[in-house]
């Protein structure tokens, strides 16, 4: 049936509106939303932690609900340690860890993942370079035997290198379809400059990656990839006792080194207020990122920034999405956050958006950035701290959703009852606190202003708003000659 | 990201399961429930499990943009993002606003066969997704007007933006549909809609959509994770009882036939550095006999470094950087594609001769036992995954229940990939993709020339 006649659909709707009155008089009135009773108390499983004589970490946590166990591999380095002239290696030495080992060969190693049902998966950010293996406990031998042959036996074959390189320039070539992507580079090359590692591309660029050879990638694995500078993160149907020594055999041969972490320089001093204009003819939508430096993963204000963040733009309720996509319709999604790493990494709001309304959407950016600097009103803050509290027991639902809550503590060195304590330490976040958060790191007046869109109609609106000066960058954020 | 999932097919991400089998003889657990139906139609599925205090409500309603009418497409996930701006006693906002104050999180998403609904949060909350899913349930069209409609319009239309029309090849997808499948076929246009018909969408479709097909009888709710049943079944019952049932919903069951009865060459141009080359063959709906020797087969042609085509192009020739295969089956029909991304300065033509040589030589000579056991395996490891979260679960009892009538299907879906045998593969091979197909080339702006063509190459 493709429709109703009017006569019966209106039938139907009359009935609904009886039913609604007469239940509202009846047991219950369905105007009100039923009370809840308190939060489930949440037991989070228990961490056990012990260390290899070799310097290797291990996070064992229990999970017997599925037949599944969970392996992260964590290694300390990641792209900020790519030599300057040499970005893209920390991320291809991840990649080539599965094209070959000592003992098996590239296609041996697929045909293995495949034929054992488990997800083998290296990859890279940039503090951190990590080697996943997700398995049935029913091939948990064979699967491990070959994730540690993986992670501790690569033999960076010539051939497969060159086949990843080609592929990884037709990766970057391709990136130029894309305006978020060109966006997400752009963006933290503009706001770091080309001396911070953050600054750099992990993928590499077109040069670097040309330039890359083998021994690079050795070199690489074999400075950075030690037991003392790793911790193997273990969840799942497992027996700890058991599985320890599985891994001590497994691991226990893994050699030591001296590992070195990056300095960092500092981040160049924001300037005014800027529009940085990458041209994308025809695009149907403007990419925004809107940011600038932001926080270390070890700052003080780690709670406060989640609870402000969660309502400026972490959040489906959150201010930008409710204005740029509830309320004025110029987006699908619009949202902010703060990427802490190691050192300070950047904030930044971002939101795709139709190219029409490229001008006013950025006057609603800047009105909600100044906005979130005033006073949060107490509904808001607390449904953002219920909405972040509330939602620690689904993050803790699968053995995969538990290993990822475990990067952290493992990356950053959180205590191991950090998220026991998570709870009362959003709880204590107070409106004051917000208001200085916001203060102290959102700065209106000296955000960068990255947007990847159709110059030809987007230009001219832009400087007409005079949010900042618009200048003309190419797609890797980097002034035109 | 809200609303933001769009499933295109259900097959090839619910469509593997496994029972005890050749490798590490890992059986399938069952998932545990109890089904009723309310008296006005709305059918309750349980599952209990009390391993995690959170609970998700995932609700089925049994319209999908296949059952849209001409100059109207789109408009079931139209009518989706609409399901969250409000109902009688739900102000604009409030839905989301009390959800997120609970912890939840909720969304929704819109196929060509079926539309669904999910919160998933703390159990304690349980009755307040209940209690709003009931209100806009039976309460939509009180508070609906014209300002909901144009607002959520515009919001798909930036969907669109961002999914399709901004997106490398985002249009490919619409242009093969509009060619593989006749004009009146359910599944020939595409779930996002056109701009021009999400612009024509009026109040009155909104009303007499929600009328026609937001009925409980035209619904299923599951509810898995950490409950009390008997208190539940109360709770539905006071909240969902009284919506009254709406008109049996006229169910279409059968598509018009898909003949292609030669190889079709059509071309797209967009703004992209590469071409791209689609090829599209009919096949069969989920679950039919040949479902799922053809969801193998595709695994075996283009799943890693060692299936046929990917080995050929991407791994030993290196003339492609992707090449990819699916077998995509929804509940009415189904189709098989292979896409291929040339390298740099690759002819679409080479790419071409590689394709038919290597479909060619398993239509005649078939596939290894061991690439038959890696794909099987592969699917069955997949199962277990689906089963480790509350959504997983109730997603998959709504699936079954939806496509084969039982939620407790699990085992006998894992039974039909344990079945197929490498002679099924090379059967299915030849009955399907030894037919004519719909061949399309991505190509960038300016350069059709670029196109594959019947006579084999590009001109």
């Amino acid at each position: 049936m493709r429709g109703l006649s009017s006569t019966s659909a209106m039938g139907v709707i009359a009935l609904a509106a009886i039913q609604s009155t007469v239940f509202a008089q009846g047991t219950f009135d369905r105007s009100k939303p039923p009370e809840l009773g308190p939060p489930p108390r949440v037991a989070l499983p228990p961490i056990l932690t012990r260390e290899l004589p070799n310097g290797l970490k291990l996070l064992i946590v229990e999970h017997h609900e599925l037949p599944l166990a969970d392996f992260v591999l964590l290694v300390g380095s990641g792209s900020t340690t790519d030599p300057a002239s040499k970005t893209g290696v920390a991320n291809l030495t991840a990649t080539m860890l599965r094209e070959g080992t000592t003992t098996r060969k590239s296609l041996e190693i697929a045909d293995q993942i495949a034929y054992l049902g488990i997800n083998l998966s290296p990859s890279s950010s940039w503090e951190s370079s990590t080697l996943s293996l997700h398995t049935p406990t029913a091939q948990l031998d064979s699967a491990l035997s070959l994730f540690a042959d993986v992670a501790l036996r690569p033999s960076f074959p010539a051939d497969e290198f060159e086949r990843l390189r080609k592929n990884r320039l037709t990766d970057l070539l391709r990136l130029r379809d894309q305006g978020p992507a060109i966006a997400n580079l752009a963006f933290p090359a503009i706001i770091y400059g080309g001396a911070h590692p953050y600054g750099a591309a992990t993928l590499g660029t077109e040069a670097s990656v040309k330039s890359l050879s083998v021994a690079d990638l050795q070199s690489y694995y074999q400075t950075n990839f030690k037991p003392n500078n790793s911790t193997l993160i273990i969840v799942g149907d497992v027996n700890p006792a058991q599985i320890e020594q599985k891994i001590n055999a497994l691991f226990g041969g893994w050699q030591r080194g001296n590992v070195s972490q990056p300095t960092y320089p500092d981040p160049p001093k924001a300037a005014a207020t800027t529009v940085y204009l990458i041209d994308k003819p025809g695009a149907a939508q403007s990419s925004f990122r809107i940011g600038s430096v932001g926080v270390p993963r070890s700052t003080k204000d780690y709670f406060a920034l989640s609870v402000m963040n969660t309502i400026l733009g972490g959040s489906f309720t959150s201010r930008l999405m409710q204005n740029l996509r509830e309320t004025r319709g110029y987006t699908y999604g619009a949202s902010s956050r703060f990427d802490m790493r190691r050192n300070a990494g950047p904030f930044l709001a971002s939101a795709e958006i139709v190219a029409a309304k490229t001008d006013s959407a950025l006057l609603e950016f800047m009105k909600e950035l100044n906005a979130i600097r005033q006073s949060v009103p107490a509904s808001e803050l607390s449904r953002a701290k219920r909405f972040l509290q509330l939602q620690l027991p689904g993050n803790f639902e699968t053995t995969q959703d538990i290993a990822f809550q475990l990067v952290p503590v493992a990356l950053y060195g959180l205590p191991l009852d950090y998220y026991n304590n998570y709870v009362q330490n959003i709880e204590a976040i107070t409106e004051a606190d917000v208001a200085r958060v916001a203060q102290q790191y959102i700065n209106p007046g000296s955000l960068a202003v990255v947007i990847v869109g159709d110059r030809k109609s987007i230009e001219p609106t832009l400087k007409a708003i005079n949010v900042g000066p618009v200048v003309i960058r190419d797609i890797s954020g980097q002034p035109i000659q | 990201m809200k609303k933001l999932r769009l499933l295109v097919t259900l097959c090839t991400l619910i469509g593997s399961a496994l029972t005890a089998a050749s490798l590490g003889g890992q059986a399938t657990p069952r998932i545990q429930f109890e089904k009723y139906t309310l008296p006005n139609g709305l059918e309750v599925i349980l599952h209990e499990d009390h391993s995690t205090p959170i609970v998700t409500v995932d609700t089925w309603y049994h319209v999908g943009s296949g059952d849209e009418q001409v100059g109207r497409t789109g408009f079931a996930h139209l009518f989706e993002h609409i399901m969250f701006m409000g109902s009688q006693n739900v102000p604009v906002g409030a839905f989301d606003q009390m959800l997120e104050a609970a912890g939840a999180d909720n969304n929704g998403s819109t196929t060509e066969d079926r539309t669904n609904y999910y919160e998933n949060l703390p159990s304690n909350a349980l009755a307040l997704a209940l209690w709003l899913d009931a209100d806009r349930m039976g309460f939509l069209l009180p508070t609906m007007d014209l300002a909901k409609l144009n607002l959520q319009r515009d919001v798909v239309k930036n969907e669109r933006r961002q999914r399709v029309d901004n997106q490398p090849y985002g249009r490919a997808d619409e242009t093969i549909l509009a060619a593989l499948y006749p004009k009146s076929h359910p599944y020939s246009w595409p779930v996002i809609g056109s701009m021009a018909d999400l612009s024509a969408a009026s109040l009155d479709d909104v009303k007499n959509f929600f009328r026609t097909y937001y009925a409980p009888n035209n619904a299923t709710m599951v509810i898995a994770g950490d409950f009390d049943p008997a208190a539940v079944k109360k709770l539905v019952a006071q909240y969902f009882g009284p919506i009254p049932r709406g008109p049996a919903v006229k169910r279409r069951t059968t598509v018009p036939a898909v003949v292609i009865p030669r190889d079709k060459f059509i071309v797209l141009e967009d703004k992209v550095q590469l071409p791209r080359l689609f090829y599209t063959w009919p096949t069969v709906k989920a679950f039919a006999p040949d479902d799922a020797a053809l969801d193998i087969l595709a695994l075996v042609l283009a799943n890693d470094k060692n299936s046929r085509l990917y080995k050929k192009l991407v791994y030993d020739l290196q003339i492609a950087q992707t090449a990819r295969a699916f077998q995509e089956s929804g509940k009415l029909d189904g189709k098989f594609q292979v896409d291929v991304t040339p390298m740099p300065g690759q002819k679409v033509a080479d790419i071409d001769k590689v394709v038919k040589a290597e479909i060619a030589n398993v239509i005649q000579n078939g596939i290894s036992t061991r690439e038959l056991q890696r794909a099987q395996n592969s699917y069955k490891a997949n199962f277990l995954n689906r089963l480790a979260s509350a959504l997983g679960k109730a997603d998959q009892l709504n699936f079954y229940n939806y496509f084969v009538g039982t939620p407790d299907y699990v085992q006998q879906d894992a039974a039909r990939y344990e079945r197929v045998t490498a002679a099924d593969v090379k059967r299915v091979a030849g009955k399907y993709l030894g037919k004519p197909k719909i061949v399309l080339t991505v190509v960038p702006e300016g350069k059709t020339d670029m196109m594959l063509t019947a006579a084999g190459g590009a001109r």
